[in-house]
């Protein structure tokens, strides 16, 4: 069987500053994040042949991928925009290595952008269909449901979460690049206001605006092999089905997701230097350290109490900050803190990190990709 | 803006109706004998389109819920706080409804036994549950 372990690596990275944006577009903000990440990969503008997008959350819109081709000068080989919610980044991941792989294109922008802070939340505070009848509204009450499943089943303490979100704002407080740059003690946690009971004001992420990009090719055509930084494990796996209708509320198919991309990388999963995990909410970074078999099940929050989550602790997460402290962007950011890390260019850099675990995941945990990095060879 | 009202459709049109009528139908297939809930064209087990409605037993579980705290609606402004329930039903599909012992989960846990109770809400009828002790 062949593999696509290490035959890609992201060789460029870029984005734009992260937080209010209000005289930018959404195409504004791909186009300068684009170009950051073309130069960074030492590539000209024309040497990229996929323009693959993650369609915008608050601006659903046909033929987006090709509106951003458009405003890139590009006439790519592929071109389109997909939509799996949070996952969709590492979903595009998934299918530019394999195009690549397949002969069919050599190098893959994979980009995203959005302006719902200065823009339209409608899309976060939406009513759910017909069940808006019963006032269910907005995506973080599908999350609050299984932070109560969780904090049921567990009998977790509300410092489990807690964990989760004080150790995020402490690394985005050291990123000068972080939308939020405050940080948060426990007792601050504890006694911020309950959005959704039981979920409090700072388990929940940032709204951002902002765009990222990241060039993927062939490891081997890598003009800096030095700073390429080789995609070693990949993963998909979703439940699709909305969370009332899940037959389980304490496991998710990141399971699968993360299986999938450790088989692919042949390694342990005390291999892994530092996670980036999606943290839309605190109840889905510990249901994903749990999912990916890196903490006992109903043990992630004091698991991560005792033995830190920080730059030298048991497992470092989220060294940038995460959606809850450097941008909540979806996904792409998480991808670029892993790049960093690898090449040794972080902000908060970790002593010769050799291995580097990516989450991203969407629509209440319904739908989850994973990513396994590697050091530049 | 006032409170949303359900797309009515000739798919959905039995659940409403039952509602209104005093019941709560789910729907079951003929083929495989799934049951489920929200209503379908097709049986999401076995994609038979042979299905029928049946009325629920009114007994349930709670699997989970949450309490508002913030209006995501300006009509909800008047509701908050309020609860919102996942239930499942004793013959088994599951549903997103209010538990209307107490609006902020006093009293609430997971498993605990509910019973169906539907309340007329301006000229709607809507599916909720009351704990039962
Ligand atoms: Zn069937």
């Amino acid at each position: 069987m062949t593999t696509l372990r290490g035959k890609t690596a992201i060789t460029g990275v870029g984005h734009t500053a992260w937080g209010k944006h209000p005289d930018r577009d959404r195409l504004s903000l791909m186009t300068e994040a684009a170009a950051a990440a073309i130069a960074d990969a030492g590539l000209e503008k024309d040497q990229i042949d996929a323009v693959l997008v993650k369609m915008a959350n608050s601006a659903p819109s046909i033929l987006w991928g090709q509106k951003v081709a458009e405003a890139l000068g590009l006439q790519p080989t592929i071109g389109l925009s997909l939509d799996q919610g949070g996952a969709a980044c590492t979903g595009l991941a998934t299918y530019a290595a394999l195009a690549i792989e397949a002969g069919m294109i050599e190098n893959a922008l994979i980009l995203y952008a959005d302006t719902p802070r200065t823009g339209s939340r409608a899309a976060m505070h939406r009513p759910r269909g017909d069940d808006s009848v019963m006032g269910w509204y907005s995506v973080a009450a599908g999350y609050a449901m299984l932070h109560r499943a969780y904090q049921e089943a567990h009998a977790a303490p509300p410092e489990d979460f807690g964990i989760i979100a004080v150790q995020a704002r402490a690394h985005g407080a050291a990123n000068p690049h972080a939308h939020l740059r405050l940080p948060l003690s426990m007792e601050e946690y504890l006694s911020g206001p309950l959005l959704i009971e039981p979920m409090r004001r700072d388990d929940c992420c940032l709204v951002s605006d902002g765009g990222a990009a990241i060039v993927l090719g062939a490891t081997a055509r890598a003009r800096n092999p030095a700073r390429a930084v080789p995609v070693l494990g990949l993963g998909q796996a979703q439940e699709s089905w909305e969370v009332h209708l899940r037959p389980d509320l304490l496991r998710t198919r990141a399971e699968a997701s993360g299986q999938m991309a450790f088989d692919m990388a042949g390694i342990d999963r005390g291999d892994i230097s530092f996670a980036q995990l999606y943290d839309c909410f605190t109840v889905t970074v510990l249901q994903t350290l749990e999912d990916y078999g890196l903490a006992p099940r109903g043990q992630a929050g004091a698991k991560a109490r005792a033995e830190g989550i920080g730059l030298d602790g048991w497992l470092p997460l989220n060294t940038s900050g995460g959606l809850l402290s450097e941008s909540g962007t979806p996904g792409l950011q998480l991808i670029i803190e892993a790049v960093r890390q690898l090449r040794g260019e972080a902000v908060l850099q970790l002593p010769a990190p050799r291995f580097g675990l990516v989450s991203n995941q969407g629509g209440t945990m319904h739908t989850h990709a994973t990513m396994i990095l590697g050091e530049p060879q | 803006m006032t409170r949303p009202t359900p797309e009515i459709t000739a798919i959905n049109r039995p659940y409403w109706d039952g509602l209104a009528e005093g019941a709560l139908r789910f729907q079951r297939c003929d083929g495989c004998g799934h049951a489920w809930l929200p209503p379908r064209s097709h049986c999401p087990a076995c994609l038979g389109t042979q299905t029928r409605w049946e009325a629920a037993s009114g007994g349930g579980r709670i699997v989970s819920w949450v309490v508002y705290h913030r209006a995501y609606a300006p009509h909800l402004q008047d509701r908050i706080p309020y609860n919102v329930a996942i239930v499942a039903l004793d013959e088994g599909p599951r549903l997103l409804t209010n538990i209307t012992d107490s609006a902020t989960g006093e009293g609430f846990a997971t498993g605990a036994p509910v019973a169906l109770t539907i309340e007329e809400d301006d000229g709607l009828h809507l599916p909720r549950f009351r704990l039962r002790g």
